[in-house]
């Protein structure tokens, strides 16, 4: 890297993230995306472990931590206290899957309906890996984790995906996006979009776990691909409420995606689970159809 | 000048002449006209602060910590269940060593449900690192706001504070209060000048992990803060009252007790029916006095073994009881006292609301002159049937 950009990063390096971390790459790139005039308001959980160990930290804006889930509310009250200094730094909240599904939701629920100016970032890595990756409300179906193994009597998570981005687009949110580590470019124009738009925006980014997925560190990416290729995640966005662009693919089959994941590996060991994976399929095919991805090749 | 209020509308007005620029709180019972007091200021621009209505109690605490660390003066209110919400985030506040002031309008802890007085909110949250002051009366709830931030935002200490005050029977009362006026109240608490904040110009990182190599000396550095605080209160007391002539320069306030045999020892409103329970004693030839804890934590050790040493019977009033143990004051008293030979006796008393009467006081002297102590005081033998 050249010395000017890696002055820019604000994301340092040196933290304590795994090789191939997918949040470690959200962080530095939201951070690319919204400039140095931004405070950081982060939920406990696994970015906030490895970034800031005491007296260290890799964040060079302004950064807070409390706790697992009030960052949308600590959020407000930076937001509140910046209009009434006359400030205009831009608030981003960010959060695990955990802390935004599940133990936040109250917080996150409140600060969107009273409409506060930030914009709330989570990074989907899809359970709770700083614990030891237990599922949360955004763990797909049949994937098995910590607390919904796969078993004798059991294929693994038993519900799909909480759809969240919804329930905030149903808050009145003026910008909700999905968006991937696989494709930076149009994960920064998100990001710059949202924090760039008055009013609480929310951008959920799909963040591959190599340790809490099982696969390599070097696959991350191709990882993140191959869930936008078979429509298991979406990336798209909605304005006022309504869906205004989407990623449209060639869509692979679903077992492309997941066969590389150990967490999926019961679908597939010691026998061939044609059942589960079918309705894992439909999941991608409703997808498709709900947001128009397919794009319908010439015969 | 005097004017008669009502308590929460007293302590409301001298919230508002702090000049709070973030003001975050969530509605409960006995605590509603306080934060009712402040929207209405707020929607009248009578007050320039951002009102945040959050959604739990457990929202505005983490708003007011976030608006702190950004560099406001803030402030919220609750009680009970509002402040058992709170629990996590309380901790949170005086770790990263915020000066949040919030008032609590001390209630009963559920279950069962009550909804009246007695102080185990605020007691339940003393091994937080929050500072704990407790008034007597309406005049005093409404001061210890001013000498709260005052001392809370002092860079010596930097800790969160709570003003305690008895629900209904201080914030529901009216009784004569006089307020400051806003010039009064500008020449005593200068405006909010942050030690750090999140500021895009200088980054720094709040609220960051501490691995055992680290941990202990955070928390021996909150200790070491409330240690100062026991020298840093009464300076700010006495200020006060230099500039309003009225004295709050005492962490323990004595009443009646240079000649006493027996000390009462109490905290918040129970100390006014106390006082006139000696006055009466005291006519009828009996030696007693009392001590008002005033500022509960950090607890002064020393001012109360200076104050009991001279008589023979303590007895401690707690409105609170640690369950399996004794009251939280008894066990502080008893251990400022220990090797003194004083003979101490707690009573737990008023709880959920009771009422404690002149007679209750006279009562319970006599329980402790005979050595029984260490009790419920009060208790209705047919309901326990």
């Amino acid at each position: 890297m050249k010395e000017d950009e890696a002055a820019c990063v604000l994301f340092d390096s040196g933290h304590r993230a795994c090789a191939g971390c997918a949040a470690a790459m959200v962080a530095r790139l939201i951070l690319d995306a919204a400039g140095k005039d931004t405070i950081v308001v982060s939920a406990t959980g696994c970015m906030e472990v490895f970034s800031t160990p005491y007296p260290e930290t890799a964040w060079k804006v302004p950064w807070i931590h409390s706790l697992f889930e009030n960052n949308s509310a600590v959020a407000s009250g930076v937001v509140a206290s910046l209009k009434k200094q006359g400030r205009k730094e831009k608030v981003i909240a960010l959060g695990g899957d955990g802390a935004t599904f599940d133990i936040g939701m109250l917080c996150l629920s409140g600060a969107f309906e009273r409409g506060h100016d930030f914009t709330y970032i989570c990074y989907d890595n899809e359970a709770y890996m700083n614990t030891g990756i237990q599922r949360s409300g955004a763990t797909p179906y049949d994937a098995s984790t910590t607390t919904s193994p796969s078993g004798r009597c059991s294929y693994g998570n038993k519900r799909p995906k909480k759809d969240l981005p919804a329930i905030l687009a149903a808050h009145g949110a003026p910008y909700v996006a999905t968006a991937s580590i696989a494709y930076p470019p149009d994960l920064r124009k998100k990001v710059e979009k949202a924090v760039n738009t008055p009013g609480p925006c929310y951008v959920q980014i799909h963040a591959p776990c190599c340790t809490g997925w099982g696969f390599e560190g070097e696959k991350t990416i191709a990882i993140g691909k191959l869930a936008i290729e078979t429509g298991l995640w979406v990336n798209f966005e909605m304005e006022e409420g309504k869906v205004t662009r989407v990623k449209k693919v060639v869509r692979k089959p679903v077992e492309e995606y997941l066969k590389e994941q150990k967490r999926f590996r019961h679908l597939f060991r010691p026998k061939r689970n044609d059942d589960e994976i079918g309705k894992i399929q439909a999941i991608a095919d409703r997808n498709a159809e709900k947001f128009g991805i397919d794009i319908q090749l010439k015969k | 000048m005097l004017e008669i209020m009502e308590g929460s509308h007293a302590v409301a007005e001298a919230v508002g002449r702090c000049r709070p620029q973030v003001i975050a709180a969530y509605p409960i019972t006995p605590q509603t006209h306080i934060v009712e007091a402040l929207a209405d200021m707020a929607a009248n621009c009578e007050i320039d602060a951002d009102y945040i209505t959050v959604e739990s109690e457990f929202s505005a605490l983490s708003a007011c910590l976030g608006a702190s660390a950004a560099g406001s003066r803030v402030y919220s209110a609750t009680t009970s269940q509002g402040l058992a919400l709170m629990f996590e985030v309380c901790f949170n506040c005086a770790g990263m060593r915020l000066p949040v002031v919030m008032s609590i309008v001390n209630r009963a802890m559920g279950a069962p449900l009550s909804i009246w007085n007695d102080q185990q909110d605020s007691i339940s949250l003393r091994d937080s690192g929050w500072l704990q002051l407790y008034a007597e009366d309406n005049q005093e709830a409404t001061d210890l706001h001013y000498l709260a931030y005052k001392v809370a935002e002092d860079h010596r200490i930097l800790l969160p504070s709570f003003v305690c005050f008895d629900g209904f029977i201080l914030s529901h009362t009216y009784e004569p209060v006089d307020t400051l006026t806003q010039e009064q109240a500008d020449s005593y608490l200068p405006p909010f000048r942050p030690y750090q904040r999140l500021d895009a110009a200088d980054p720094v990182s709040f609220g960051l992990f501490a691995s055992p190599d680290y941990y202990m000396e955070f928390r021996y550095a909150i200790d070491q803060a409330l240690d100062k605080a026991r020298s840093v209160i009464p300076e700010a007391g006495k200020e006060f009252n230099e500039m309003f002539g009225r004295d709050y320069s005492g962490l323990v306030e004595e009443y009646r007790l240079d000649d006493a045999d027996v000390a009462i020892v109490a905290m918040g409103s129970i100390c006014g029916t106390v006082k006139d329970a000696i006055d009466e004693m005291r006519d009828a030839g009996k030696r007693v006095g009392l001590l008002k804890i005033r500022c509960f934590r950090p607890f002064p050790h020393k001012e109360v073994r200076k104050a009991l040493s001279g008589v023979t019977t303590v007895a401690v009033l707690d409105k609170n009881v640690s369950l399996g143990s004794r009251g939280a004051a008894a066990l502080e008293v008893r251990d400022a006292l220990y090797g003194s030979g004083v003979s101490v006796q707690g009573y737990i008393i008023g709880l959920g609301g009771r009422d404690v009467r002149k007679r209750d006081i006279a009562s319970v002297v006599a329980k402790a002159e005979a050595g029984e102590g260490d009790i419920y005081y009060g208790l209705r033998q047919e309901v326990l049937r």
